[in-house]
């Protein structure tokens, strides 16, 4: 039966040719594609300079890079990872591509600007990348006042504009979702019934319209200072670095939830998926996204414990950040309780969401650890939040971004990919990224820590093992890039619904056509319908 | 399939508006979506002015009396005059977008073209205010000149004075293009009572860079004038 399946003879990706075709395509499937392609570019680079760091860490002394290379390589790997990879990730290739048809519409709202998203990603990656090869950026990917401002000796500014640049296609993505989802829907579709992971977008798009206009005011505020002598986080003259640290982390602690907020939603996705079974509490699950939206935006000074803030502010603070572990939990809970007596399945995406969900936990409950005023003192800017941030950025929302390709690549391209190779490279992620960061749990409750190139030789084994993992996890990233790639032209064709999936986008052709749907999509009276009937099908085809 | 492609392109309505994208069923849905967009737009850059209106109340807490000084310096008259200017430019466009509304292909082109207009001389004004703090010295960094005691402070007041004005210029120069650009297809006709979306949009965008001015006058100019 499968061997019969054939690729449909029109779709959005052979309806037009040449690059103009697509450098001009108002055709969200097609920007997500472009996106795709650039992100992934960015990824490599990020490891690249991930890559130099864990080099340099294999031994105490600092005998790879001179101190201020290494500075350069951490900074550039966060700037790298956090503004042009994780935080388009999920929503500019995901979102873009699955929010229409999952509203069963033809387009997100505004197509136009959508692509203009895309420009602007990239003028903002050239301005990074000048930065880059006129001979890079040190501050941190935090651009800490006043040493942004005033003290460093390398390019802020390109590297500063580029980022601002950059969040406009952010911003303008945000938008667009919002008002897709609003606007956008196909008749009957009403809020109750959309995906998880479209609320999951919804949220993810409140904060970035919310926050990424704050931290382009602050860009602009380091800019002045730096290209015109300004003052306004000079401490010389009055000026106060610690209102660029509230300023700055305004945005960025929310940023946090732009990467996970979207991989939460495609868990949601996988976890029905391959239970067969419809979302355990599903208006919970849906609310909790915006929960973290709303308490994402209260929790930010938990960054500035040690900055010299009021006490009784880092109490509030302190109290605060913990009432992001509640909904956080309640969608943690919930998926184990989706599980429960499921028809569970080990497909390569599920495996991403086995992994994820473990990854996730650890992470979110070190958290708490860093979020305990007490606790933090100690941990402070040592290498534990390092491993804490990496297991919620790198185990949550990559793994979350990495599992949502590998569930709707047959969507995207029609085509199937090696299952072989799908699961080596889910279990050669899980092993090594944990093998990559648990050890910098111990590294930094030892007090090693983060931003040197050497340390004290009693950290060195420590320091092996997650050099070490780093190797792995690269061949667990690297995979996915052959065997994808491989599929495009040799892969089996995928039918419209591989995985017998619920939603909406899988009633279309793969990959569908350019206006999505050739039928009006029919709306389910529930989400996540999964019946045995459904079921039986998906066994079939 | 083929048929099936036919089938989704020909269903829906017997006649489409000459302007209706083909992603949205009705021009309501169109509307709709394009004032929304626009309503979370402005709330961005609602954000976007809070950061620093935000670094502004904070230094003018800590340092009021170099605020209270240095606002002194500026030019009230001028200043003034700007206010004015801009609230009557808002008018005019209030009027242009009537106009649209009733499908007044000329008038809308007159009271935008005086929007674009009214615009241009506030940036006039503004030159001329820039120019006069380049010439006393007070532009901060290391010319910035003055003999108050609280100099340093005074220096904080001009960087965000000069950030947050020019930010608001920058949205002004936007305005006008964006303005240019309406004018023309207004000109050209493209506008009647069932679509006139574009000029509402230009509309909300120009209201509220004249308001930020409405919120920056008073911050930046009218610190403490009563002595």
């Amino acid at each position: 039966m499968l061997d019969t399946l054939k690729l449909p003879d029109h779709h959005y990706l052979n309806d037009g040719h040449g690059l103009k075709s697509w450098l001009l395509t108002k055709d969200h499937k097609r920007i997500a594609m472009m996106y795709l392609i650039s992100i992934t570019v960015m990824f490599a680079l990020g490891g690249f300079f991930a890559a130099g760091v864990r080099l340099e860490l294999m031994t105490p002394q600092g005998d790879l890079f001179l101190a201020d290379t290494y500075n350069k390589f951490f900074t550039m790997h966060g700037v790298v990872m956090v503004f042009f990879f994780l935080i388009p990730s999920t929503p500019a290739v995901l979102g873009n591509f699955l929010i229409p048809p999952m509203v069963g519409a033809k387009d997100l709202a505004f197509p136009r600007i959508n692509l203009l998203s895309l420009y602007i990603f990239w003028l903002g990656a050239a301005f990074f990348f000048y930065a880059l090869f006129s001979g890079g950026v040190d501050t941190g990917w935090t651009f800490y006042t006043p040493f942004s401002s005033f003290s460093s000796n390398t390019n802020v500014v390109p590297t500063a504009l580029g980022v601002f640049i950059s969040g406009f296609s952010s911003i303008l993505t945000g938008l667009n979702f919002i008002v897709t989802i609003h606007r956008m829907r196909a008749p009957g579709l009403s809020w109750f019934k959309l995906p998880l992971f479209v609320w999951a977008h919804y949220a993810t798009s409140l904060i970035q319209v919310l926050g990424t206009p704050v931290v382009a005011i602050t860009i602009i505020m380091v800019f002045v200072e730096r290209a015109f002598g300004f003052g306004i986080f000079d401490p010389v003259r009055g000026g106060d670095p610690v209102l660029f640290q509230h300023l700055f982390w305004f945005y960025s602690h929310p940023a946090v939830y732009i990467m996970i907020v979207p991989a939460l939603g495609v868990m949601s996705e996988l976890i029905s998926t391959f239970t067969r079974k419809t979302i355990f509490g599903y208006s919970f699950v849906a609310f909790s996204s915006l929960a973290i939206a709303v308490f994402g935006f209260i929790v930010w000074a938990h960054h500035m414990f040690v900055a010299g803030i009021s006490p009784y502010s880092a109490l509030v603070f302190s109290f605060l950040s913990f009432s992001v572990a509640i909904p956080s939990a309640v969608k943690v809970f919930n998926w184990t309780a989706t599980l429960w007596k499921g028809s569970i399945s080990f497909e390569p995406p599920m495996l991403y969401a086995y992994g994820f969900m473990g990854l996730f936990l650890v992470g979110g409950l070190t958290g708490l650890f860093l979020a305990t005023l007490g606790t933090d003192i100690h941990l402070h800017d040592t290498y534990f939040v390092v491993a804490h941030f990496h297991y919620i950025m790198v185990g949550g929302a990559i793994m979350g971004y990495i599992g949502g390709i590998h569930f709707w690549w047959p969507k995207m391209t029609g085509r199937m990919y090696s299952e072989f190779g799908a699961r080596m490279s889910a279990i050669l992620v899980f092993v090594g990224f944990n093998l990559t960061f648990f050890p910098q749990f111990i590294l930094g409750y030892m007090g090693m820590p983060r931003r040197y190139h050497a340390y004290p030789d009693e950290f060195q084994v420590l320091n092996i093992m997650s050099s070490a993992g780093a190797g792995v996890l690269g061949i667990g990233y690297i995979l996915p890039v052959i065997y994808l790639t491989y599929s495009l032209t040799r892969g089996k064709a995928a039918g419209p619904n591989p995985w017998g999936a619920s939603g909406l986008e899988w009633q279309t052709q793969s990959p569908p056509v350019t206006a999505n749907f050739t039928e009006p999509p029919v709306v389910p009276a529930e989400p996540y319908e999964y019946t045995p009937h459904v079921a039986r099908e998906a066994n079939l085809v | 399939m083929s048929n099936a492609v036919a089938h989704a392109d020909a269903h829906g309505h017997a006649v489409h508006h000459p302007e209706l994208q083909h992603h949205f069923e009705t021009m309501q849905q169109q509307k709709e979506a394009s004032t929304f967009g626009m309503w979370l737009f402005l709330l961005t850059e609602v954000l976007f002015f809070g950061g620093i209106f935000f670094a502004y109340l904070l230094y003018r807490m800590w340092y009021f009396d170099a605020f209270a000084e240095a606002s002194r310096d500026l030019d009230l008259v001028l200043g003034g005059f700007n206010t004015v200017v801009l609230i009557g430019s808002s008018l005019t466009m209030a009027f242009a977008v009537r106009a649209a509304q009733t499908g007044s292909s000329s008038g809308t082109v007159r009271w935008l073209i005086l929007t674009m207009f009214l615009g241009a001389v506030f940036l006039g004004v503004k030159v001329i205010e820039y120019s006069h703090k380049f010439e006393v010295g007070h532009v901060p960094g290391p010319n910035f000149h003055s003999t108050s005691q609280w100099a340093a402070q005074e220096q904080i007041f001009y960087s965000l004075y000069f950030t947050m004005t020019g930010l608001h210029a920058v949205h002004m120069i936007v305005g006008i293009v964006i303005l240019a650009v309406i004018t023309r297809m207004a000109a050209q006709g493209r506008f009647n009572e069932s679509y006139h979306t574009p000029v509402e949009m230009t509309g909300l965008y120009w209201h509220f860079v004249d308001l930020v001015w409405i919120y920056l006058f008073p911050l930046l100019y009218l610190v403490e004038r009563h002595n």
